[in-house]
């Protein structure tokens, strides 16, 4: 299974996402300049956290318009697996392959510390790997991670079990305590919380582990043991 | 040359929490009277045009495909010139 990572201008956890596949799973991994214009090559897209294009005018704004970004809507159509971490969930929702919006803290304070989350659908591809309403320790670092959405959405991730994950103690503000969401067939989730800064007890929590687990399997069972190197 | 002025708010129905803070910091020094504020963005293009029609089209089509996220914002512009 071949990983690609996404490096806009500005990401900063490129490495740590590249660092999880390599350590947790051992994949062929690989960094994708945001310019490039054939993913054809990945199974799974990291779209990795940090400042792209230095959040001018709205974090995520500009990137959605980067060349590959085409490439990741694309991939989301063929049902590749798609998962934006912190910046990369805002770029997805201004991309809208998710939906919502990510506003400022309603703290108004930049949130850097762990937080436990509760896994609410453990039968996506990301979180097969855990159990049903298991609680995680994942650790936050964003200043706009406040996410938003209208009450006939919230219904619509509701009623579609969309919600992934969800904070125990609500650091930003999200409506319905949402850390989490996930499209409706299931192959594109974004996520404020770092789970590839979680993927080791040295760095105090080994709890994201099973969110890269949980992609190779997922991969595994629907691609054959043939296809596995 | 045509000029357009962009304003971006945040829609009524979203929590601005700088808006928040800031009406916070104003009656704290004595400004009681402000009941809410809200904070937003004004932005000025200059359009190499001078068909307004167009123009209006083309700062429509901006606002909704970049300057503005309309799931919480709310944008209008003016045009000038």
């Amino acid at each position: 299974m071949r990983f690609a990572v996404l490096v806009f201008p500005g990401s900063n956890c490129d490495i740590d996402c590249y660092k999880a596949v390599e350590e947790t799973i051992g994949q062929p991994v690989d960094y994708v300049w945001h310019t490039a214009t054939d993913l054809s090559a990945y199974d799974c897209i990291l779209v990795p956290g940090g400042f792209s294009y230095g959040d001018y005018l709205r974090c995520g704004a500009i990137s959605r318009f980067a060349p590959v970004m085409n490439e990741v809507a694309k991939a989301a159509e063929e049902g590749k697996y798609i998962l934006g971490i912190c910046n990369g969930f805002q770029i997805l929702t201004e991309a809208g392959l998710l939906p919502g919006a990510l506003r400022r803290n309603d703290s108004m304070k930049f949130r850097c510390h762990d937080t436990v989350l509760k896994v609410n659908n453990n039968t996506t591809p990301f979180t097969r790997g855990y159990a049903e309403g298991q609680e995680i320790v994942i650790p936050i670092a964003h200043g706009e991670g406040n996410y938003y959405c209208d009450e006939e959405t919230l219904q619509k991730l509701r009623d579609n079990r969309q919600i992934v994950f969800t904070y125990q103690d609500n650091p930003n503000g999200s409506v319905a305590d949402i850390a989490g969401i996930c499209n409706e067939r299931g192959n594109v989730i974004g996520m404020m919380p770092h789970p590839e800064r979680a993927v080791s007890s040295l760095l105090g929590s080994d709890d994201g582990k099973a969110m890269f687990t949980s992609i190779l399997q997922a991969w595994r069972d629907t691609h054959g043991a043939a296809n596995i190197r | 040359m045509l000029k357009a002025k962009v304003y971006v708010t945040i829609k009524q129905s979203v929590l601005d929490p700088q808006g928040v803070a800031v009406q916070g910091a104003l009656h704290s020094i004595g400004f009681k009277e402000v009941e809410s504020l809200r904070i937003g963005k004004y932005m000025e293009l200059e359009l190499d045009t001078d068909n307004r029609e167009e123009a209006e089209q083309r700062v429509k089509e901006m606002c909704e495909k970049l300057l503005a996220n309309t799931v919480v914002e709310n944008y209008r512009y003016e045009l000038e010139g």
